[in-house]
């Protein structure tokens, strides 16, 4: 990588790199009461990394007592609270606000030309609301814990200890930070896109934000309601799901996934968002098929609402509901497929540059497809029968949720980060730190799909003892401690690698750590042409006219060193040296 | 770090991470056994798909590494052709996928049917789930904690739940469903080789078909499996009739149904505390209840405590256990046995 120490490039006359939102107002305070979408977002990507950290310490505790049959380092009971944790924390506290709260809140008034979110208030209300949720869950775990898994499924959670009343208002509470959220995010995007930047030339970025916003607020009320009901059931004795007072245990299951499936979505869809702009910058080629994956995405969303029932084919669903939940589960994958296709097709005849962005979004597209196809054979109804509620599953979710969200969301960071900060980390140390995360999410991860097909039921504290008292068949214990092992192992590499990418982007915020340029991947979108790294307080120094595609490489001939207008209202200021945007290629410096 | 360099780096992981998961692949296999003789049914659609997955993922990542390689960037001023994207190309990887998954969609649709269907006249055992025991009971009244079905023969499982959700699943037999108190569902299978003779049921050691619960029921759903005997028809009949309460009560009985009837999975012999209290002098022991009087366990007490767990419950301890399935006889020998337990 490039030192990079030279004026950043492309930068509108009278702007300082010192010039930013980072540096004012100053103070705490006025971070605490900023209306700034840039400092929400900032808030927002230190908290959910602090929860991502906090999830991932607790999926290690659970891999450790997984290394050995019998009683490893805790209980059984111990073990039951802190896979809950792990997945409500992962779920609620860190995957769901993860892109579209960090990057989104950061990025979309930026990629849309405007100065800040269409309701900065409400925005800041919903990063403060996020936070009482979390506090509500930090207070389930104080006061009896939580051990029904992140399900919540009944009637066992309306008889365990009463942590589940903390845990699901704190579901409660945090799910309208999420439809404020994405409230603001659609309006945003209708109203407040800079002139020229029609529906067809938004980022897919925004394409993804969208029709992640439309979930979040047509799916998210249906899971606060279910909440609700559940906290009324056990605190007033009023018979909706527990058979003993008439009520219906499967009924839960319905409600709790007509949110959580499409919540699937929620987390997904940003994350096509950031792989979109990452391939597309990364081989300086427009996307291929714009259309297509941008309606794919709005598609996915709407279908998204349709599939619930596959979480419940042995639940006791009739058969013909079952029939067409499998249905429509396949038609769901179509699209998703589109899109990896259309990724990988970007490249062709482009410019390929792999910087450690580019890097996490190949792993993406690997690691994804995987989760995507072990995903139609979920939908297979006769084999989802043997899958269901295995290690196949975690595995299959493992793969999609963190092959694909969080490997996207730590691309979008690295890709980010010059933008957000100014700052540029070190190259061979961000290099290393994605090849051990993708070498260690195989390793951990790979080894559960056979586990799974093998019978391995998810949320065992043990596989080695029959309710008797005397052991598991030998043969399957044998088997299965030898891929939990593995597993095992491949946690502690992956938690070595995030914590090698962790720490670089850290250390690249020291002082005297090289400044990013301006637009330091030569990228095409407004958030890299049209605004300082880190950007002005106020984003623009004037509105940006758009007058061209997200990813029209071929307009964009300030890249190539001939100088020119962008044609998105960033031109030069002077006028004078070529902006020579792209680090040189003989870069081998670290 | 250039360019060439790290294209070369993505190679060798990907091909790494693809040479590591072919090598589990081949060493472990995927589905298990197929002990039930609908088990290929299932499998056919699984080995199809799991072929034709295969064959996408490596198509995808052969595709991303020889792009990458071919357009790799050459220069920092590089441009990149304009590319108009080819319809037909567009269409095709919409069609063709749609084709697939329609196939795929149609076979597991048509094994869910055959295999979702019990036939008529199937041998039907009742299934009851507690935590954390499961409880089967035969058409003469027979209870057992193990299940013993006849071999190549339907056998029809008529489940419900006593507390919780569990779920009920053999994975050599490729069934699972869930059990739901108040609320009848059922699988059925047909078992194929018998995996022991009535006799050897009686030796420990013997070869059996593993049961696991997989819906989380609590503190012990990891400690729910049991075995699934399968017996020659014969074999069966003369299990069956066999299977009979001793007709006098007696200690070495006592200590037989503390694990069998999983009793063991929540009381220690050794003192130590689990989800009940521990078995331990329990005997004469003087213990507060959960409503602060002090109760002595007597042999009152201790039947009180097994036909009517949650009466007094020792204090600290949840009321958690569920009413099990025993005779008089089962209970006093229990009771006999608790009582040498020191």
């Amino acid at each position: 990588m490039s030192t990079a120490t030279a004026a950043p490039a492309i930068l509108p006359k009278g702007h300082e790199p010192t010039h930013n939102y980072l540096k004012e107002p100053k103070g705490i305070k006025s971070w605490l009461t900023t209306v700034d979408h840039k400092r929400i977002g900032i808030m927002y990507l230190f908290t959910v990394t602090g929860f991502f950290l906090i999830g991932g310490i607790l999926a290690l505790l659970v891999r450790l007592e997984l290394i050995a049959p019998g009683e490893t380092i805790m209980d059984q009971d111990t073990y039951n609270q802190i896979f809950t944790l792990h997945g409500v924390v992962m779920v609620f506290l860190f995957i769901i606000p993860s892109i579209p709260a960090s990057l989104g809140n950061f990025l979309l008034p930026i990629m849309v030309g405007a100065k800040d979110v269409a309701f900065p208030r409400l925005n800041l209300a919903s990063f403060y609301i996020y936070l009482a949720g979390a506090l509500l869950a930090v207070a389930g775990i104080v006061f009896g814990g939580v051990d029904t898994g992140w399900t919540f499924y009944t009637p066992y959670s309306l008889e365990t200890s009463a942590g589940v009343l903390w845990m699901t208002m704190a579901v409660f509470v945090a799910g309208f930070s999420s439809i404020l959220t994405g409230i603001n995010f659609i309006v945003t995007i209708h109203k407040m896109r800079a002139p020229g930047l029609t529906w067809n030339r938004l980022p897919l970025m925004i394409w993804g934000l969208y029709a992640t916003s439309i979930v979040q607020v047509l799916a998210t009320p249906v899971i606060g309601i279910t909440m609700l009901l559940l906290f009324f059931e056990r605190v007033m004795g009023i018979g909706i799901f527990d058979p003993a007072l008439g009520g219906d245990p499967v009924l839960f299951q319905h409600f709790f996934w007509f949110y959580s499936h499409p919540a699937v979505y929620i987390m997904i869809l940003p994350a096509f968002g950031v792989i979109s702009e990452l391939v597309t910058t990364f081989s300086r080629q427009n996307i291929y098929g714009y259309k297509p994956i941008a309606l794919s995405s709005v598609a996915i969303a709407f279908l998204g609402f349709l599939v619930w029932g596959h979480h419940m084919f042995v639940s006791g669903q009739s058969e013909v509901s079952s029939i067409v939940f499998s249905l429509i589960t396949y038609l769901i994958g179509i699209p998703s497929g589109i899109k990896v296709f259309n990724w990988v097709a970007t490249m062709y005849k482009g410019s390929v540059w792999l910087r450690t962005p580019m890097l996490y979004a190949l792993a993406f597209l690997f690691l994804f497809t995987i989760g995507g196809v072990t995903g139609i054979m979920l939908g297979v109804l006769a084999v989802d029968i043997h899958l269901h509620d295995t290690y196949y599953v975690v595995a299959h979710f493992h793969y999609v949720m963190m092959g694909g969200t969080v490997i996207a969301f730590i691309g979008g960071v690295h890709y980010w980060w010059p933008k957000m900060f100014g700052k540029m980390y070190n190259q061979l140390w961000s290099t290393i730190g994605a090849a051990l995360v993708f070498v260690g999410f195989n390793i951990t991860f790979f080894p559960q799909f056979i586990l799974g097909s093998q019978g391995m039921p998810r949320r065992y504290h043990d596989y080695s003892q029959l309710a008797n008292g005397e052991p598991v068949r030998q043969d399957i214990i044998d088997l299965f401690t030898q891929l939990h092992f593995m597993s095992t192992v491949g946690s502690w590499v992956l938690a070595l690698g995030l914590f090698v990418a962790f720490f670089t982007l850290l250390a690249s915020l020291r002082k005297g750590a090289p400044l990013a340029e301006g637009n330091p991947w030569g990228a095409a979108t407004l958030d890299w042409t049209a605004t300082t790294s880190p950007p002005d307080p106020h984003n623009f120094h004037h509105t940006p006219i758009v007058t061209r595609g997200p990813y029209d490489y071929h307009l964009l001939d300030e890249l190539y060193g001939d100088g020119g207008d962008s044609g998105d209202g960033s031109k030069l200021g002077d006028g004078s040296a070529a902006p020579v945007v792209v680090t040189p290629s003989k870069d081998s410096e670290v | 770090m250039n360019n060439r360099k790290l294209g070369l780096g993505v190679i060798a992981l990907s091909v790494l991470a693809i040479i590591g998961m072919g090598v589990l692949w081949a060493v472990y296999g995927w589905m298990p056994a197929q002990k039930a003789n609908l088990a290929p049914v299932i499998d056919g659609p699984f080995y199809f798909v799991k072929w034709a997955s295969a064959a996408l993922t490596l198509g995808v990542v052969l595709a991303m590494l020889y792009l990458m390689v071919k357009y790799t960037r050459k220069s920092e001023t590089q441009r990149s052709e304009v590319v108009i994207p080819n319809t037909i190309m567009e269409t095709a990887w919409i069609v063709l996928p749609t084709i697939l998954v329609l196939v795929v969609f149609t076979w597991g649709f048509k094994a869910y049917v055959t295999s979702n269907v019990a036939p008529p006249g199937a041998y039907e055992i009742y299934v009851k789930g507690k935590k954390w025991l499961w409880e089967f009971t035969y058409p003469n009244g027979v209870v057992t904690n193990e299940l013993t079905v006849p071999a190549n023969r339907p056998v029809k499982l008529i489940m419900t739940s006593d507390d919780v959700l569990h779920s009920f699943y053999i994975p050599e037999f490729r069934v699972k469903h869930d059990v739901i108190p108040n609320r009848y569902t059922s699988v059925w299978f047909e078992s194929g080789q018998p995996t022991a003779t009535a006799a050897q049921l009686e030796t420990p050691g013997y070869d059996f078909v593993q049961v696991f619960c997989t819906e989380y029921c609590g503190t012990a759903h990891s400690a729910m499996g049991t075995r699934l005997n399968v017996l020659m028809q014969r074999d069966f009949d003369t299990w069956l009739a066999s299977v009979e309460t001793p007709s006098e009560a007696s200690v070495d009985y006592g200590e037989k149904l503390y694990s069998q009837k999983a009793c063991i999975t929540c009381h220690s012999v050794d003192g130590s505390g689990k989800v009940g209290p521990t078995f331990k002098g329990i005997y004469g022991r003087q213990q507060q209840m959960t409503d602060g009087s002090v109760v002595e366990s007597d042999e009152d007490y201790l039947y009180q405590s097994i036909v009517n767990p949650g009466g007094q419950v020792v204090a600290g301890y949840q009321n958690q256990m569920p009413v099990i399935a025993l005779d008089e006889v089962q209970i006093q020998s229990l009771i006999m046995w608790m009582k040498t337990v020191e």
